[in-house]
């Protein structure tokens, strides 16, 4: 091949690159090493972590089981080693999935539109509010304290720089839910968007119509974002939201220390073309036979560049296929049954310890344990190896003496009669 | 003549929703270990919704055929070559999936202490140790989700640095052959955006860019090989010009592909880069997404890196939210960690000599794309490139045939066409990366495929422009559908 190209050596192929600009040795990375070696190296890190433990974390991230059949499809090479769906022809099979993906979140979530998914919730939330900004022609976003801290952290980072002031309203400390007296008294003629959360990250089910009409009484839209997807099983759909960014890690995708996960934005109809990110449509072919493709690309930063709608490109296309599987073998009965069987699960958890918060809450809740800091608390339940709940005082100082337990359909009656004890104790 | 493929029955399949009747299921859950509960009772009857109108309602042996068919619609990697220019997209190797889903790491929490994350955070450490080595620069976050999502950090890093010294200025300056994500990213991070003519060779101009740099200028976004596959041979240059106004230089990492274990960004000027997980180093495309989009940058940026950092204690890793010029969160958490753990494994799997064969190979295979076609399309910049190759439509176009035509033609032949129309700096562009995995076997059937597309254009056209012909799918109607939306089903 090289003899083809008219050279002699592989060095050659590089003389385009000055040679101040070149590598002189090589990296400073040791040899390849072998498949065996891999799995071998890899094995020993995963060891070397909660592997073996039970645990009552959630705070956005929770643990709900993954059907075999998940992965038998996301493995298929046809939907793992192909690309963005731009060649309509031969991408009909992910186009597919992503329009009955698109389909599902509107149902879930009482919306009329969705995107092709977003990275996560953290960051689908600013896109939200920036759509939010452009379709007010407002400034001003208002959050919620109960959102998720890293939420609100995002939110902060992205809107610093495009000079959106963001104010936070209150929590009630009685019931967990939103201060809707703090957040009236912040809305004003300037509010582009209210963004709550529900259940909240106190695991509180929120007022949502309230919420909505106050920010409508402003001339303000309401975003609502959701961290815990199975919540959606029974709960009402947030219908009285303007714009929908949440989280569908609950749906087959795995903790994985973070990531990789599937945000989602979805809208009332008249703001699809303010949505970022890819959209699949239906259309024809040329044989007039249904057929998908990706569409209202003239929103997009390939076409309009430094005036599109957002610069998001890649998204979490394989993540929500996971969570399309999920959720078409679950189907109308099973994702009921499983809301049912956590909200079980954590108010069985609820009758042993109390919560802290009045308020309505789904698999989570907050919880102050009895004579000792919720550090302590931890430190003796991983003896029992057991992680114990999110210690609060990292995000919220004032609850610096409480712990966020989470319970899903996968926690064991048995684990939590210990977790009591300890809390008792 | 076709010699790659012939055609094969495909299932039918309908949506899934068009399969649901009432009362099927696929999922098992066990029994309740615990009091069963009244959800109406213990949540009020206005936050318990009704049936979940339209849901699919079907047997696990019918969501196993619906995607199984639905999969047999789709090209892929797995199928065969795959030569979308600035897409890098290689062979997805699968041991990375397999350590990927390890227990312990695909089941830990973010929050969990961390004295029970060290493997997981060991995971981090080796990933920015080996990714700081590879781009020559000092220090990296691997918390961006993607490409254009580290484009974003590194423009707020810069940002954050100039704010630092008084004035974070006002424009970005973007090539006019950059991805479309760059101007969009600097819109985003609140700059306004100066496009930069190419020289005749689509190189940076360097008399031009040193007419538009001024103090009111951020950085350059840069990307090198750029979107024509050639080095930036000015490169250092260019670099030296924006720092001697206090400006800095961005490079999209999309091509890297073509440097690693040759040349290293650090080392040619750039203080800021991000890199694509999902193109260089391997992990799966996946019909669009996860990707990961680490960001490195020069030591002068290192203050301004999200948080949280990696620490390393003397015998144990930590994570440190103590950053005060931090430019805070960009993603919860600490990125696609599980993107992380795949590129890990393609990095050990391959170790520093076999990154730069792969490199080598990489470049060889778009050289030899480029002189097996040049007698047969036009080469708007013919010369020397790395890991791709950029030819125009010009002399069939005169026939009335396009590059969309005959990307459409290409998928008759059994393969996936090349990027179509980009760079914007080509009329007519026809962008082909190989990438390393391709064997000669399969580049000469592509080439072949190019050659005998090319013939056919002189002797029936129609052929070429009213493909493909193959497809279960014929060409779609794009117009219709963004006319009038129809982006979900309804009963």
């Amino acid at each position: 091949m090289l003899a083809a190209c008219g050279l002699t050596s592989a060095d050659q192929l590089f003389e385009q690159i000055p040679a101040a600009a070149r590598i002189h040795g090589a990296l400073a990375l040791a040899p390849g090493i072998s498949e065996y070696e891999i799995v071998d190296y890899f094995k020993a890190l995963s060891d070397r972590t909660s592997n073996g433990y039970a645990s009552f974390l959630g705070a956005g991230v929770y643990n709900h089981y993954r059907p075999v059949v998940v992965d038998t499809v996301v493995s298929r090479g046809e939907f793992l080693t192909s690309y963005t769906p731009y060649q309509s022809e031969i991408s009909q099979g992910t186009l597919i999935t992503i329009f009955e993906f698109q389909t599902m979140v509107c149902q879930l979530t009482g919306m009329d539109v969705a995107n092709a998914s977003m990275y996560d919730a953290s960051t689908a939330v600013p896109e939200a509010a920036m759509m939010a900004v452009r379709i007010t022609g407002r400034h001003k976003i208002l959050v919620a304290k109960s959102v998720h801290p890293e939420y609100r952290q995002v939110q902060q980072t992205y809107a610093k720089n495009q000079g959106l002031p963001i104010e936070e309203f209150g929590y009630d400390a009685e019931t967990g839910q939103l201060d809707l007296a703090d957040l009236e008294a912040k809305l004003d003629k300037q509010t582009a968007c209210v963004i709550i959360q529900s259940p909240n990250f106190f695991g509180i089910i929120e007022d949502v119509r309230k919420a909505a009409e106050l920010a409508h009484a402003h001339g303000a839209l309401l975003v609502f974002t959701f961290s815990e997807a199975a919540s959606l099983g029974i709960l009402e759909p947030p219908r009285d939201a303007d714009i929908v960014a949440g989280e569908l890690q609950s749906f087959a995708i795995s903790p994985s220390y973070g990531g990789p996960f599937a945000g989602i934005i979805a809208s009332k109809e008249k703001y699809i073309r303010q949505l970022p990110g890819r959209l699949v449509g239906q259309t024809t072919d040329s044989q007039g036979n249904r057929a998908f493709c990706l569409t209202l690309a003239t929103r997009e930063q390939h076409i309009r560049r430094e005036k599109a709608t957002s610069n998001i490109c890649t998204n979490q296309a394989l993540i929500a296929l996971m969570a399309t599987v999920f959720l078409e073998l679950y189907g109308k009965q099973g994702l009921r049954e499983l809301a049912t069987q956590n909200l079980a699960k954590a108010h069985y958890l609820g009758s042993k310890i109390k919560p802290k918060f009045s308020g309505p809450y789904f698999n989570e809740f907050v919880a102050v344990p009895t004579g000792k800091s919720p550090e302590a608390l931890n430190e003796a339940l991983l003896s029992k190896k057991i992680i114990g709940g999110l210690a609060l005082g990292k995000f919220y100082p004032e609850l610096s003496d409480a712990t966020l337990l989470c319970a899903t359909e996968m926690t064991k009656r048995s684990d939590m009669d210990t977790l009591a004890e300890v809390f008792h104790s | 003549m076709i010699r790659k493929v012939r055609s094969h029955i495909t299932q039918n399949e309908d949506l899934i929703f068009e399969r649901s009747s009432p009362g099927k299921i696929g999922y098992q859950l066990p029994e309740l270990d615990v009091p069963a509960v009244d959800p109406a009772s213990l949540l009020g009857d206005a936050n318990v919704r009704s049936e979940i109108e339209g849901f699919p309602e079907v047997s696990e042996v019918e969501v196993v055929r619906h995607f199984t068919r639905l999969s047999t619609w789709n090209y892929a990697i797995d199928l065969g070559m795959y030569p979308l220019g600035s897409c890098t997209m290689k062979y997805n190797p699968r041991i990375n999936e397999a350590v990927a889903r390890l227990e312990g790491l695909a089941w830990s929490h973010p929050y969990q202490p961390e004295s029970l994350s060290q493997g997981a955070m060991e995971v981090v450490a080796k990933l920015e140790d080996a990714l700081c080595e590879i781009t020559g620069l000092d220090a990296i976050t691997l918390q961006p989700a993607a490409g254009a999502h580290g484009e974003l950090t590194g423009i707020l890093l810069v940002r954050a640095l100039l704010e630092s010294q008084g004035n974070p200025r006002k424009k970005i300056l973007v090539p006019d052959s950059a991805h479309g994500t760059n101007p969009a990213t600097a819109g985003i991070a609140g700059y306004a955006v100066q496009n930069v003519r190419s020289n005749d060779q689509g190189m940076i101009d360097l008399e031009e860019l040193s007419k538009l740099v001024d103090g009111d200028v951020a950085a350059l976004m840069v990307t090198n090989p750029n979107t024509l596959g050639v080095f930036e041979e000015n490169i250092m240059q260019a670099a030296e010009i924006l720092h001697s106004k206090g400006a800095m230089v961005y490079m999209d990492g999309a091509n890297l592909n073509a440097l690693v274990g040759v040349a290293r960004p650090g080392d040619f000027g750039i203080d800021v880069m991000h890199i694509n997980l999902h193109k260089t180093f391997s992990t799966p495309h996946g019909g669009g997404g996860p990707g990961g989009g680490p960001v490195a940058v020069k030591s002068h940026l290192a203050p301004f890196l999200p948080v949280p950092r990696l620490k390393r204690l003397k015998d144990a890793f930590a994570w440190d939210y103590d950053v005060p010029q931090s430019i805070g969160k960009v993603r919860a958490f600490y990125g696609n960690f599980g993107v992380l753990v795949r590129a890990l494994a393609y990095i050990l799997a391959h170790g520093g000599p076999g990154l730069r064969n792969a490199t080598v190979d990489a470049v060889l295979n778009a050289n030899y794309i480029r002189h097996q076609l040049a007698p047969y399309f036009d080469l708007p910049y013919n010369r020397p490139n790395m890991h791709e190759v950029v030819f125009s439509d010009d002399r069939q176009a005169a026939k009335g045939v396009k590059t969309g035509d005959m990307a459409k033609r290409l998928i008759d032949y059994g393969f996936h066409p090349y990027t179509v129309s980009f760079p914007l700096i080509v009329h007519g562009a026809l962008m082909i990366e190989p990438t390393e995995t391709e064997s000669k076997q399969e580049l000469d059937l592509f080439i072949d495929a190019m050659i005998s597309i090319a013939k056919e254009i002189d002797e029936e056209p129609a052929k070429v422009i009213s493909a493909p012909h193959s497809t279960r799918t014929t060409r779609v109607d794009e117009v219709g559908a963004a006319r009038k939306p129809i982006v979900r089903w309804k009963p």
